[in-house]
Order: structure tokens, then sequence, then C-alpha cells
């Protein structure tokens, strides 16, 4: 959320020979079985862990009206009485078929509920994402070439600050400025208030999304500037950009064919590696503007205590984390050739 | 961020460790002076005056109220207090996992390395803001819940960090050395590998807080994590968002401010220290 770290991105290294796409992508498969069953036990030991009365989080309100014959027979039919062990083998084994059973406050299948949210999220994650890597990498592409002066300042400055901003009290800035005294943005939902889904038009999603994606993609930007900046540093220090100046290559040509490929590496890897981050953020951001997505069914969940859904959003967003990685991992090689995917973890 | 210094000319105030060491007194008064201003504000930031509700900031009142009329500076104060508080327990008890576990994994190294990477992955798996609302789920909500769940997730990063650090140490020819003469594992790692962590444990604990901060007050701001009845900055946020469309800013735009501010120094007293403590790393 805030501050800069280097961890994910690792250090190049030379492989001999060719390189074996096949047991690189056996062992990715692997190591993600091996982390959902962690997460899957982890997950489920919390959810045994709380304070919560599932019979009161199945039931809701209506609780205190229960006889405890009724609650009994709800203890009974659930297995809340059952050993943790017998319960997690239940919930593994529906889990291995593709069932994650019912959300509470949905009333739909867990599965459903995570997909349809998602694809709302996934309009918000992909502008807001395209938009932190495209911003980052121009200003960290300007920080690193005007090193030093004031434009580098301003621009460092001014990331080290958004790093620093909680993500939600900037939405909350941008919601007041341009939805409640500019009145040019809508103040919430993802698409008109009362309208009919056949009556929504794509300019009307735009136009709901923009708020929530800018400040959803400030999240993302300031360590994108960071990285930018050094590896624009770095390429401007080497032998080869020192040759090019001597035969007089200056300006944008310069940035455009001896420094380019080579900055471009982190901004790609942090874009790709930061899912988990941009998801966060998005947990956040659907808060203040209430757009309909995955995030904000999380918030719900865990407010409403709908624990199947929060396990679904559990196992799904480790597997959204880990796609994010694979693909940096994957595209960092793709672009610098130098790169092992097989020592990386 | 500065440029290397062209020519060594005399400073007014001393070397730069000097200033960075008085910046640093500074800002712990700073620090210091935001903790009793908090506590001393306790029952201001409670107290409501139906007379004065919802007014916005004046010259002499920049906060304004809210809705109960109860002061936003005092309140603002008391939020601030305890975001240091809940940031300096989180902060430092995270940094202790990531010491502990690093300097065991390393000197023990095999199976006790596995285990600790395996824990470290299995941490990053998750999304960090959903591992914290299992975490808090888990704890059933409320100011501990908040702490401890932002405590015990902080450490990954860290450990991954001192790890490295620590291998050096421990591959050092005077370790090998101290080993051979028949050292027992833990004088090893409590003579050879401590002292060496100790300076990242200082700067570890100030660079870990913002984070530490920050995710405490987006639980808050969620409804899961401190009672909704204290004035803590998420808290405070989380109700202006309520009556942002009526247009009272100033609820949320200088409680954010305020945070911001304190996030931002305690970063740069974290950059400082390290700039003292650990020069090598300094222009990296």
């Amino acid at each position: 959320m805030t501050a800069v770290d280097t961890r994910r991105v690792p250090a190049a290294r030379t492989v001999p020979g060719g390189f074996r796409w096949g047991r690189f992508v056996a062992r990715r498969a692997l190591r993600l079985v091996v982390l959902l069953c962690g997460v899957a036990v982890a997950a489920f030991s919390l959810m045994m862990a709380s304070p919560v009365d599932p019979v009161r989080a199945y039931v809701g309100a209506e609780v205190t009206r229960l006889g405890p014959e009724q609650r009994a027979v709800i203890e009974e039919t659930w297995g809340f009485n059952d050993p943790p062990l017998t319960r997690f083998l239940a919930w593994a084994r529906e889990v291995v078929q593709g069932n994650l059973g019912d959300s509470i406050v949905f009333n739909q299948p867990v599965v459903d509920v995570i997909a349809e949210r998602f694809l709302t999220s996934l309009a918000l994650m992909i502008a807001a994402w395209s938009l932190s890597a495209v911003l980052g990498f121009g200003m960290g592409l300007l920080a690193g070439y005007f090193r030093g002066r004031w434009v580098d300042r301003v621009l460092t400055w001014w990331a080290y600050t958004l790093a620093s901003a909680p993500t939600f009290w900037v939405a909350l800035l941008l919601l007041y400025v341009f939805a409640v005294a500019l009145r040019v943005a809508p103040v919430c939902c993802a698409v008109p208030i009362g309208a009919m889904a056949d009556e929504v038009t794509i300019w009307d999603r735009l136009h709901h999304l923009i708020l929530p994606a800018v400040a959803l993609s400030i999240v993302g930007v300031a360590p994108i500037v960071l990285h930018t900046r050094q590896a624009v540093v770095e390429a401007l220090a080497s032998d080869h950009v020192a040759f090019a100046r001597a035969q007089g290559e200056r300006g944008w040509g310069l940035v455009r064919h001896r420094i380019l490929r080579n900055a471009c590496a982190p901004a790609l890897m942090l874009s790709f590696a930061s899912f988990g981050e941009l998801f966060g953020g998005s947990i956040l951001a659907e808060q203040v503007f209430s757009y309909p997505g995955l995030g904000e069914a999380t918030t719900t969940a865990a407010l409403r205590q709908d624990v199947p859904l929060l396990l679904g959003i559990a196992l799904f967003t480790t597997v959204f984390v880990f796609i994010g990685n694979l693909l940096g991992d994957v595209i960092h090689r793709l672009v610098d050739p130098r790169v092992s995917l097989d020592g990386a973890r | 961020m500065t440029a290397p210094a062209k020519t060594a000319r005399p400073r007014l105030l001393g070397d730069r460790r000097t200033r960075v060491l008085a910046y640093l007194v500074l800002a712990a008064a700073v620090l210091v002076g935001i903790v009793v201003a908090g506590t001393l504000a306790q029952d201001a930031a409670r107290t409501p005056h139906l007379d004065a509700v919802n007014k916005g900031p004046t010259a002499g009142d920049w906060f304004g109220t809210d809705r109960l009329g109860r002061d936003m500076f005092a309140r603002t104060l008391v939020g601030l207090r305890l975001s240091l508080l809940v940031g300096t327990t989180a902060a430092l008890a995270s940094t202790v996992i990531a010491i502990v576990l690093a300097s065991l994994s390393v000197t023990i190294g095999g199976w006790a390395e596995t285990a600790v990477n395996w824990l470290v992955d299995l941490f990053l798996a998750l999304p960090h803001l959903v591992l914290l609302i299992l975490l808090a789920f888990a704890l059933g909500g409320g100011t501990r819940a908040v702490i401890i769940a932002v405590a015990v997730t902080h450490w990954p990063t860290l450990t991954r960090v001192l790890q490295a650090q620590a291998r050096q140490v421990i591959s050092s020819e005077y370790v090998a050395t101290s080993r051979a003469l028949g050292t027992s594992t833990f004088r090893l790692a409590r003579r050879h590998l401590v002292p060496h962590l100790l300076p990242h444990f200082v700067v570890g604990t100030a660079l870990m807080f913002p984070h530490a901060i920050l995710h405490e007050a987006a639980l808050s701001f969620l409804g899961l994590g401190i009672d909704p009845t204290q004035p803590a900055i998420g808290i405070l946020l989380a109700d202006s968002m309520k009556v942002l469309s009526a247009g009272m800013w100033w609820l949320a735009v200088l409680p954010g401010v305020c945070l911001l501010a304190l996030v931002k120094l305690v970063d740069s007293i974290g950059e400082n220290l390290r700039s003292i403590l650990d020069p090598r790393s300094y222009h990296l």
C-alpha cells in the first residue's frame, strides 16, 4: 500500500542452454496446488476460530426467535457440532468437485457470486491497472532522464507522497471534488441508479468507471515510477549509452533506442506482481464508490459473516495473485531472455 | 535522492550526521506531542455540543465539528494517537517475528529454511488486505483484533530481506572459524548474527510503521476494525463518507491530511535512521 519494496524484481541470471517450458509449467502447477491447499487449511482454521455464531450467521436477525429444538435441527443439518477435521474434509471434498457452497448474503452459489462480481471488478481493475502502468512508466522515464532536475524532484516527491496516502482517502477526495462539488461524475455504483439492464449504454458504464479507476490506479503508480526511474538512471550510466551519446544521439531518439527496452522490465514485473495490491485497493475503492464488484462483496461477506463466500474469495484471490506473478515472470523472460525461470521461485 | 555534493562547503548546522540527529529529535518530539495532546483531548473528542453541529472550518477552528458538534481537531488528535499506538505495537511485533524467523532459519538451515520459506510464500499468496480481513474476522473484530491482525501479517517481506543479510553473515569466514571452534548454533546466532541484524530492527520497525497504520485505517474504514464509537482516523473517514454528498468536505480532508503527514513523518524517520545506521544502503 505504501512505501516501495524491490523484492519482486528477481536478479537477472544467465542460463546456459535452452529453456524447458514444459518443466516450468509443471512446476508452477504443482506449486499452485500446494499453495491452494495451504490457503484452504489456513483460511478454514481461521473461520473455525472465529467467535461468530454459525446459526446466527445462517438465520440472521431472527435468531432470537429460534427455539432450542429448531436450533438443534439447524446445527444437525449443517454439521455445526462435528469435529473441525470432519467439517474441513466435507468442505474440501465439495471444493475439489468445484462446489464452493452457497453464499448466505447473496443467496446464490458462491461460484456464481464470484464469477459475476469478478467480471464487474475486472473492468475496473483492468482500467486502473493499465492507467497506473502507463502513467507510472511515463513519469518514471521523465524522472530518470531528468535526474536531479526539478522535474525529477517533483515527480519523486509526488510518488513518495502517494505511496503514503491511504487509498480510500484519495478516493474520498476524488469523490468529493468530481462528484459532489463539480458534479461531472456519478456519486456511486457501476450503472445509473434505477436503470434497466438493457437501457445501460457503454458510455454509462465508462462514466461510472472513470473515478473508481483513477482512485485505484493511484495504488500502483508510485512503485512503478520509482523503479522505472532507477532503471533509466542505470541505463543512462551504461557504456552503450555513453557510446551512443558520443555518436551524437540524444533526446527522444536516445531514450527510444537505447533506454526504453531496458527500462520497461521493472514496470512490467511490478504491474503483474502487484495483482494482490490491486485487489486490495479495489476492496477500498469499491467501498467508497459503492461499486458492486468482488471487493465490495468481500467487505459485505466479512461484515455479514458469510463464511462460504469468504472462503471462496480467499481461494479465488490466491489464484488471481498467482496468475499475476506467473504472467510477470513469463513476460519478464520474453523481454529479457537472460532471466532464468527455473531458479525463480 | 539528493545529487552528490559538488564540493565540501562549511555547513551551518554541522555534518549530515548532526543534521539527521537533530531532525530525528525534532520528529520524535512531534510524535510525543501527538501522544500527549491525544491523551489530553480524549474528553473533548467525545463531548457533543448540540449547539454547534456541522460547523465548517473557520480561521480560528480549521477542523470544524461533526454532526454531533464534536470538535474534529480533538477527534483527529485522538485518532492519530490511536494510529501511533497501533502502528508502533504492530510494527515492533512484526519486526521481532521477522528477526527471529530470519536468524533461526539461516543458522539452523535445511528444514527450518524450507519451512520459513513456505510460511512466507503462504502469507504472500493472498492479497494482504484479504488476509487482514480474514484474520480480523477470525478474531471477532475490535481494537485487539486489528493490532494482532496487522502485527502478524507484516513480517514476510522483511524476513526475506533479513534472510539475505543473515546468509551473508553466516557464510563469512569468522563465523566458519567460530563454528569450527565448536560454538553452538544458538550462541552463533546470538553473538554473530543478531548484532548485525539490530540496525535493521530499528530501521525495519520505522519503515514497517506506515504499512501498519495504513492497514489499520483501511480495516477500520471498512468497518472490520476498531470499534466504531472510537475516534480512529479510519472511523472518522468512514463517518465522513456518509455526509460527503451533503458537502461536508472538512470532515474528510483534514483528518486524512493529518494521517498522511504522520505517515510521511515516520517514513522520513525511517529513511534518516537508515542513512546513519546503514550508510551503504543510503544511495540505493
